[in-house]
């Protein structure tokens, strides 16, 4: 595997865009855009402050850099470069800036989720949504752009409004079944809404797109709940993943659990393969698995030659017991990511170290990051392959 | 010795002689030193002193009979032989006299008898003490089994015991562990009743906490809109174009509507997407289960058709009429063809079935094939691989075989049909297979030519007949129509008529046949009635198809009389062959005197007509 050369970085701002031919990269108040073939930096842009996020536009036309600290937004062009847009919050303050999905909208969040206000890049109309509610995944668009679903917190109880994106018109308004929402989603095929309670209940409840309640699905009760939800692709799969190390699929014609999935700490089916970490280097033969804790970061990683070979069954996984007298415990399912063809999901269970999971297209290799490793998983589709 | 003369059986010994007890000290000696038990001590004791010791005899028995006490011990012997029922020993004698003489025969009886009495006694005695052993071993043996009886008692009585101990501790133990379980369940519940409180006091404080949140945030909102900062702005060099191009639109009720709409679409078009992928996956499905029976029924029919399903006559007989069933059903099934419920069901149904009795069948076949495993191959319906093999390898040779033979015999076949014989032969071969044939042929054409013929002839004379009727039709023609000139011109002028008829005539025909005709045109008048009436008949007749103008008609009417003369004539002549209506023609045909006559009826009048002018001078033959 071939590197480029180090390039700098600040706020682990790098994004590529949405059609993949350039690659945006923050080094403090400066926005840097390369090609992505030859990494020549094609344009620089100086923000007024130090850029806490950053983030294309659906088009590839524009990017956003937010300054909270300051409030401020600024949008840049790439046909452009001369064209500016600043957008100022002043007092009402910024915590969270995005785009709408036709690319010529950003919602700012205003501090203390005062209101979202949304600003037109093509008119001078500003829309106000009031209360909206502070949770890990409060917005969610549908995959073709059209409806955004906002959950919203009035009077101590759960709302979901469901806007029109071309003109920014409420289309639903629902009261929700949930103690304190979490998180919503949409799935792919933009008619059903996800959502979510807080990990002191496990309840996730399905909504259709004009606001009617589909089902609700509950495993257990008392112990700490949903942790992380995804669809499939084919919007056919919703996976649960819950903090008692269990993923759970539901399937989209009966919403009811169609199988689960456990991550037991010793591998004994005969028909997993697991793959083991060996370095080559003899003098330390201490096996490490695949996703090795930052025990080796002493060492630079491009001296270090490892390879990969089976372990025999029956394995017994490395587990750190984590702390659980604290809240948001590091124990179960983080991370859930299904593979773009629907054939596979992988799941991050406990506290492994890895930050992303991120498939590639054609669904035949994942690439695993952790804080200063990197791994990238090829996967035999004749035979189907086991958890690696 | 009276008071020791009541002796008991076992009471030899106690005979309380002093002379007899001293010497009953050797035998006491001789108990005396063998330690036995009483029970056989007393017996040695008894066969001792029953069996008279040699040593001791001659002093024993001397002891109680000496040379002086003779007449004492006869006497002493005397008075217990009688008390024991013997026969007295001494003779009998007349009177009391001391001296008794000894009976010797009755002292030698009574000896004898003595000693029988004495074998019996020992006999007895043995068979007594025998006995005696018997009942000791017996007894000895149950007393053994009694203890050991005792001690099994004993043992099971503690074992028991020890079970019962048992049973009560573990049912302690039991209960201690229901109690530990009740009082893990209590504070399970309790725990999670201390959950559920605290969870709702939370939650409480949290909305409590919550409103607090708003009210300020609501308090900030109102001082944040409330300054009007003019720093709240969006400051842009220029407005950007819509993503799509378009022009953005007021938000109305229209619009609104506009997007319940599409909202509704986008949501009906996934459903329907979603509702024919679960069709079709319900039609594959469909279409697999019914392979599937078909195939079962299939697989089950030529098994249920054997012979050796014996013990499941029932469930072959099921099956059968159930193959028949699911025939029909597959028919009906797949001539509906639709998802409502019965069809679902009795396809669902129809599988359950045949699955159940496929898997009986090969339930069956299993044990068959173990209980074949286990006898070996003694079955004779059970034949081996290597039987089979061998069965259809000969199969195969004999096939090959009729094959080959086949192929030689056709070509022998060809070879005689071929090259066989020369060329007459050949010919004469190649006829005489096809000469029935060719005979037949020469009949049936001979008989087409002769049919041939005669179509020809009677066409020729139909043709013939047909010139001749042209012919005549021509020549009655031109007759009437001289005649009614004649008649014309007789109405006018009755002079010229003759000459002028024949001229006319003449003029108009020009056949041969008028030749021969002798035109007297004289005129006639009105012939009575009668007459007429006569004729009317004919005329109508002959009128019947008259094409003519009613002129015509009217003449024929008024030359009914003239036509008498004709009718006659008509009807006197010997009709040809030709059908009674045609009796102009028939008129016509005859050589004498009569006009031409077409073939239709109106030449027929005139031809009458004329004929009646002809006739003119046979007027009185009229009938």
């Amino acid at each position: 595997m071939n590197f480029s050369e180090v390039f700098k970085l600040s706020g682990l701002l790098s994004k590529f865009s949405p059609d993949g031919k350039y690659l945006a990269s923050c080094v403090q108040y400066r926005l840097v855009v390369r090609d992505v073939n030859t990494l020549q930096i094609l344009q620089l842009y100086t923000c007024l402050d130090q850029i806490q996020h950053i983030e294309w536009s659906a088009d590839s036309l524009f990017i956003l850099c937010a300054m909270y600290k300051r409030g401020l937004v600024q949008v840049w062009s790439l046909e452009q470069p001369d064209w500016h847009c600043k957008i100022d919050e002043g007092s009402a303050g910024l915590v969270a800036s995005c785009w709408s999905p036709d690319g010529r909208h950003i919602l700012n969040t205003t501090e203390f989720h005062l209101r979202i206000t949304v600003w037109s890049l093509c008119t001078k109309s500003v829309s106000y949504i009031k209360y909206p509610k502070a949770c890990q995944q409060g917005i969610t668009f549908t995959r073709d752009g059209r409806y955004m679903a906002l959950a919203e917190r009035r009077d101590c109880r759960d709302y979901i409004s469901i806007f029109v994106c071309s003109d920014w018109q409420l289309l639903r308004h629902f009261e929700t079944d949930t103690q304190d929402l979490v998180g919503i989603e949409w799935a792919p095929n933009g008619c059903v809404l996800a959502v979510w309670d807080t990990c002191l209940e496990y309840k996730i409840l399905l909504y259709s797109l004009d606001g009617r309640l589909l089902s609700t699905y509950s495993a257990y009760e008392w112990s700490l709940g949903v942790k992380s939800v995804t669809w499939s692709p084919s919007s056919q799969f919703l996976a649960i993943g819950s903090y008692d190390g269990k993923v759970r699929i539901l399937n989209h014609v009966t919403w009811k659990m169609i199988t689960e999935f456990g991550h037991p700490a010793t591998v004994s089916n005969p028909k997993i393969v697991v793959y083991k970490e060996a370095e080559k280097s003899p003098k330390l033969g201490l096996g490490a698995l695949p996703f090795p804790p930052p025990r080796a970061a002493a060492r630079p990683f491009s001296t270090t030659e490892t390879k990969y070979e089976i372990a025999s069954l029956p394995v017994s996984l490395q587990t750190l017991k984590p702390v659980t007298d604290r809240a948001n415990p590091r124990i179960g399912i983080g991370m859930l990511a299904f593979s773009p063809d629907n054939y596979f999901l992988a799941t991050r269970n406990g506290d492994f170290h890895v930050l992303s999971l991120c498939w590639h297209l054609s669904g035949d290799s994942l690439a695993l990051l952790s804080k200063d490793h990197f791994c990238l998983c090829f996967l035999e589709t004749e035979e189907g392959a086991g958890t690696a | 010795t009276s008071s020791s003369g009541i002796l008991a059986m076992g009471d030899w010994m106690t005979v309380t002689d002093p002379v007899i007890l001293s010497e009953s000290k050797n035998l006491s000696q001789y108990t005396s030193e063998t330690k036995m038990s009483p029970s056989s001590l007393y017996s040695h004791q008894v066969l001792c002193s029953s069996i008279p010791l040699s040593k001791n005899v001659h002093s024993f028995f001397s002891a109680f009979c000496t040379e002086e006490n003779i007449e004492q011990s006869i006497s002493y012997l005397d008075q217990e032989l009688t008390t024991f029922g013997f026969p007295s020993l001494y003779e009998e004698s007349e009177g009391k006299e001391e001296k008794r003489e000894l009976n010797i025969v009755a002292v030698l009886n009574c000896m004898n008898e003595l000693l029988v009495l004495q074998r019996k006694n020992l006999l007895a005695q043995e068979n007594v003490e025998t006995q005696n052993l018997k009942l000791g071993s017996d007894m000895d043996h149950l007393q053994s089994c009694y203890a050991k009886l005792k001690e099994q008692l004993e043992t099971s009585r503690r074992e028991m015991i020890g079970l019962q101990e048992r049973d009560r501790q573990l049912q302690c133990k039991n209960r201690n562990l229901h109690q530990l379980l009740k009082n893990e369940k209590d504070e399970v519940q309790k725990l999670q009743n201390i959950i559920a409180s605290r969870a709702t006091q939370y939650n409480h404080d949290m909305k409590r906490k919550e409103r607090e949140y708003n009210k300020l945030k609501e308090r900030l909102h109102q001082l944040v809109m409330n300054k009007k900062d003019k720093k709240i702005a969006m400051d842009i060099l220029n407005y950007v174009g819509r993503a799509d191009g378009k022009r953005g639109s007021w938000r109305t009720g229209k619009t609104e509507a506009r997007n319940e709409d599409e909202m509704y679409k986008i949501l009906l078009n996934d459903y329907e997407y979603r509702q024919k992928q679960i069709l079709m996956e319900n039609a594959e499905l469909k279409k697999v289960l019914q392979q599937m029976k078909k195939e079962m029924i299939s697989l089950l029919s030529p098994q249920k058709q054997k012979p050796r399903e014996r013990a499941d006559d029932s469930t072959g007989a099921q099956g059968i009429s159930d193959v028949e069933d699911d025939a029909g059903e597959l028919n009906r099934e797949s001539i509906w063809d639709l998802s409502c419920e019965t069809v679902r069901e009795q396809l669902t149904n129809s599988i359950r079935k045949q699955w159940r009795i496929l898997k009986s069948h090969v339930e069956k076949l299993d044990n068959q094939v173990s209980k074949v495993h286990l006898e070996g191959f003694h079955d004779e319906d059970v034949i081996s691989r290597q039987d089979h093999e061998q069965e259809t390898e000969k199969l195969e040779l004999e096939i090959q075989q009729c094959k080959e033979m086949i192929k030689t015999q056709q070509q022998l076949l060809q070879q005689q049909l071929a090259t066989a014989c020369d060329d007459d032969t050949t010919s004469l071969l190649r006829d005489c297979y096809l000469l029935e044939e060719k005979e037949r042929l020469k009949e049936e054409w001979s008989l087409f030519k002769e049919q041939k013929k005669n179509f020809e002839r009677e066409r020729r004379s139909f043709t013939e007949a047909a010139i001749r009727l042209g012919l005549e039709r021509k020549a009655f023609e031109e007759e009437r129509a001289s005649w009614l000139k004649q008649q014309f011109l007789n109405m006018t002028t009755f002079d010229h008529q003759n000459s002028e008829n024949v001229k006319l005539f003449s003029a108009f025909s020009g056949s041969s046949d008028r030749d021969n005709l002798t035109v007297h045109s004289r005129p006639r008048q009105k012939k009575p009635h009668s007459v007429s009436n006569g004729s009317q008949v004919c005329t109508s007749k002959l009128t019947k198809s008259l094409p003519a103008s009613p002129s015509t008609s009217d003449f024929c009417q008024t030359r009914s009389c003239v036509s008498e003369h004709s009718l006659s004539n008509v009807l006197n002549i010997t009709p040809e062959e030709t059908k009674p209506h045609q009796v102009g023609r028939e008129c016509l045909n005859q050589t004498w005197s009569l006009a031409s006559r077409p073939g239709s009826q109106e030449g027929g009048c005139s031809g009458c007509s004329l004929a009646c002018t002809n006739s003119h001078v046979d007027k009185d033959d009229l009938p």
